[in-house]
């Protein structure tokens, strides 16, 4: 029999100690007075600290807090078993713990469903563009649309989000419209990041979705200090952080988990590890208990969760926030879940792994057919709601893409614009410069593609 | 009118070195004109490529090509010769280096598998796991193993992944591998060390996929600069930066991995760090550029014979740095213009170095104003590639003011 572990029983073992070593710093015998927070921390340690007794020797090190010992030992990395991967159901939809199912309304469970099958649509359809050298890059999120969409569901809509590249199922359940995924991908006037980002990297100020930048792990720590600034501004607000378990290994990934902890921030870091960074296997991108197994390490609270679980990924999450915003407790989960797409569209994967490999995640344990069991399970879904769905969802897509497909690319002389809040009068040079050479050798360039903006450039 | 500019610069003629007659380097590229030749030929699947990705075919697929990349030529004389493009010649280069070191090894990420450009191929299956693997995802963890392992004795070719990747790795390569022999009075050093990173526009690249960053390391004392502007010429320095004794950054122009495509020595060969190379000797103004830049250039000599009926003189820099200072005012003394054209910004940019100096040094030879033909100073944006980079028809409006000044 297989034990299953429910999300309290993981929060509970984070709290007691199992994983995480809670309160900060011991406090030395020799502070007086004891500050007030600083004496709410040692009754934490108190009710914590099982290695020694209240009174008996321990080390003085300032950054001990720990007992001694008298054997000699080291720890392995192999001690325990690893943090179990939580989950609500079972891959037929079932859900294994009755008082674990979040118990959402249907509206809203089909709503996910279709932010998650309309994203599957939405890839498939750009995938292909881009084949057809229509659009010049893309990233499909093939497998990944339960992390994606359960966590989403869990926050508040003015929580912001610093994202990776492959969490567009966020963007899509905050509203973000087909039209704005289509015309970023196109890059054309109506996007809103101006042409100049490759296409994926989609963000929106409305939306608390910071854009995307290629740079792997920076938005990281950039995402702590937001969540730092949110809990001055108390208004409980949150930072939610998704990276791959690739970018974790970036240095700026182990100052955003420190930083998080010692500075006490509202933030949820949301890891989705997919197996692979492009060809390299997780095996060869770290060793131990994977991501999760960090947080303990940093004095994060953790958790691991089955990510093609959509409801334990939205238990997860929902929890994460009320933690990390009532307790400013940076929070950890990995998403364990699986890249069935390539890496990207300059990708081919059947270089490092196999068609077997892929066609297993595809058809065996795919979070879209796992919530659409769920849904069929409470008799809220049907095979003719889902082919009208797919026909209507394909439709919609079809049309954003041909109207992003119509629309010129953004004035040119935008490429001079946001360098610096205004133009220097170094780029109003250079801006001039490329005036007067268009003037001459127009007809050498594709300007009948771009737009003439009708308000000034400045 | 423009046929001939007399070296004016007194200093110059009795400084001998200056005048001293061209050398040319046994691998510099024929004065071709680009009409003659084709970038368009297909690649013969050799023994190195038994399988070309699509990552490759992505990041080195031009939507239209800003420049007809003009192969150089070698003579027989050099043996037995295949024929590679640039990824090719690269894996050449670095398979010659692991069997010829037994200390050689070769890591970054994804390079197992051959590496997203496919520069690492089949090298893992034919020199083992230990010598050529993958690294965690982590630019300042590849710099500083690198470093590490070239101080233990190991020859270490360190893979950067892009170009635009390598400043997570900055303080290691410039606070570290640049300072490492001076600060310990050559007590250590990691001389043995090369980071490779490809560069440079692509075409649809945009801020993080583009980027030429030499000048931000030509700035730092202590590391040595080369980037090719095709096959032949990257094995060859290639080599010669794996072997040299001082930390090495390569800069590999991504859009030639496949595109620049030539019959190169299968044999063993270093070229020169450190040495320009005059690719068409000319009267009038001196084009100078590096990389792909040098095939925009070839293209634009050409222009400006047809339509301004002047003669230029295309170098190629080849070494960022130390860079080859005897050539290029040579050849400035001699056409008493100067256009330099790179990829990277204006400001601070290479050219504003050489530009510095060869005012300073041929300052009585000069007819007109240094002039620059770079990106802008903005980042490299996405969609308006066309209108950022240094394209023939900028640097033939330079050629232009330089002449008519
Ligand atoms: C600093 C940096 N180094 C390298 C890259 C190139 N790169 C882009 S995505 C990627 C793999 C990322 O893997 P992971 O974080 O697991 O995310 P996934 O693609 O699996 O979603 C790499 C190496 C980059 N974008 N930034
Ligand atoms: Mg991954």
């Amino acid at each position: 029999m297989r034990k299953v572990t429910t999300i309290n029983s993981i929060l509970r073992c984070c709290s007691n100690g199992k994983y995480l070593p809670l309160g900060c710093t011991r406090p030395s015998h020799k502070v007086s007075p004891v500050l007030p927070a600083f004496s709410s921390q040692l009754i934490r340690i108190r009710s914590y600290s099982t290695v020694t007794p209240e009174g008996e020797d321990r080390p003085e090190f300032p950054g001990a807090k720990s007992g001694w010992t008298d054997r000699l030992e080291f720890v392995k990395s192999d001690l325990y078993d690893g943090i179990p991967v939580y989950r609500v159901m079972d891959r037929e939809g079932k859900v294994l713990q009755e008082d674990e199912d979040p118990k959402l309304p249907e509206e809203m469970i089909v709503q996910m469903y279709r932010s998650m099958t309309l994203l599957n649509t939405m890839d498939k359809i750009l995938y292909e563009s881009q084949r057809q050298g229509r659009i010049s890059f893309y990233m499909t999120n093939y497998g990944e649309e339960g992390t994606h969409v359960g966590s989403a569901a869990a926050l508040n809509p003015d929580d912001m989000v610093f994202g990776q590249y492959r969490e567009s199922g966020v963007l899509m359940w905050r509203g973000f419209t087909l039209d704005n995924f289509m015309n970023q991908c196109y890059g054309n006037e109506l996007d809103l990041g101006k042409g100049r980002q490759m296409p994926v990297h989609y963000g929106s100020k409305d939306l608390g979705f910071v854009t995307i930048s290629s740079p792997l792990g920076t938005q990281m720590p950039q995402a702590v200090g937001a969540a730092y600034a949110f809990k001055r501004a108390q208004k409980g607000q949150c930072v939610i952080c998704y990276f791959g378990e690739g970018a974790a290994s970036e240095g700026d990934a182990h100052a955003a988990f420190n930083f998080s902890a010692t500075l006490e921030c509202p933030i949820i870091f949301f890891c989705r590890n997919n197996g692979y960074a492009i060809s390299t296997p997780t095996s060869e991108q770290y060793r131990g208990d994977g991501i999760a197994g960090r947080g303990p390490a940093y004095g994060l609270l953790s958790i691991r969760v089955d990510g093609n679980d959509t409801l334990a990924v939205y238990n997860a999450t929902k929890r994460a926030r009320e933690m990390a915003v009532k307790e400013n407790r940076p929070v950890l989960i990995e998403a364990m879940t699986y890249r069935i797409g390539h890496h990207s569209t300059s990708d081919d994967s059947s270089a490092y792994r196999s068609v077997d490999e892929v066609r297993f995640w595809d058809s065996t344990d795919h979070p879209i057919s796992r919530l659409r069991n769920y849904m069929l399970n409470h008799g809220w879904w049907n095979d003719d709601k889902e082919q009208e769905w797919k026909k209507k969802s394909k439709t919609a897509v079809m049309e954003a893409f041909a109207r992003a497909e119509k629309k010129l690319k953004p004035d040119w002389r935008l490429m001079f614009t946001d360098v610096y809040e205004q133009m220097t009068p170094d780029l109003k040079q250079q801006l001039q410069g490329m005036e007067d050479h268009l003037k001459k050798y127009g007809d050498h360039y594709p300007l009948k593609n771009y737009a003439k903006s009708n308000s000034p450039i400045e | 009118m423009w046929s001939h500019v007399t070296p004016r610069c007194v200093q110059c003629i009795k400084n001998k070195s200056f005048v001293r007659p061209f050398h040319k380097p046994s691998f510099q590229g024929k004065s071709s004109t680009a009409s003659q030749v084709s970038n368009r030929k297909q690649i013969t699947v050799g023994p190195l490529q038994n399988r070309i990705s699509n990552v490759l075919q992505q990041w080195t697929r031009s939507y239209s090509a800003h420049f007809t990349y003009v192969p150089d030529t070698v003579p027989s004389s050099e043996g037995e010769t295949v024929r590679m493009n640039l990824f090719q010649a690269v894996n050449n280069a670095m398979d010659i280096a692991l069997a010829s070191d037994p200390t050689a090894i070769i890591f970054g990420e994804d390079v197992a598998f051959g590496g997203v450009f496919r520069c690492t191929l089949n090298l893992q299956e034919k020199h083992g796991k230990d010598r050529v693997f993958n690294t965690p995802l982590c630019e300042q963890g590849i710099a500083g193993f690198g470093i590490g392992a070239a101080v233990a004795g190991a020859t270490v070719i360190a893979e950067m992944q892009f170009a635009d990747y390598i400043f997570p790795a900055f303080d290691q390569i410039v606070n570290e591998a640049a300072k490492f022999r001076y600060r310990c009075g050559n007590e250590f050093d990691c001389g043995r060390l090369t980071f490779r990173a490809p560069c440079g526009a692509v075409g649809h690249g945009a801020l993080y996929h583009s980027q030429s960053p030499e000048a931000y390391f030509a700035h730092t004392p202590g590391l040595k600069i080369v980037m090719p502007r095709g096959a032949v010429k990257a094995k060859g320095l290639l080599l010669s930066c794996i072997r040299s004794n001082d930390p090495c950054i390569f800069f590999e122009p991504k859009i030639l991995y496949r595109s620049a495509v030539e019959q190169v020595p299968t044999r063993d060969y270093e070229l020169p760090i450190g040495k320009a190379d005059i690719l068409l000797e000319g009267e009038n103004v001196t084009l100078l550029g590096w990389g792909t830049q040098v095939h925009v250039l070839r293209e634009v000599a050409q222009l400006a014979q047809d339509r301004l009926n002047v003669t230029c003189e295309v170098i190629d820099l080849v070494t960022i740095q130390p860079w080859d200072r005897e050539t290029i005012y040579n050849s400035v003394v001699k056409t008493g213009r100067l256009v330099i054209a790179h990829e990277a910004p204006l400001n601070c940019g290479l050219g504003a170095e050489i530009a510095a100096s060869v005012q300073k040094e041929c300052f009585l030879n000069l007819e007109a104003p240094i002039q620059r033909v770079t990106g802008h100073d903005t980042p490299f944006p996405h969609v308006f590639e066309p209108f950022y980079i240094p394209d023939k028809w900028r640097c033939l409006e330079a050629v232009r003011a330089a002449v008519e000044f």
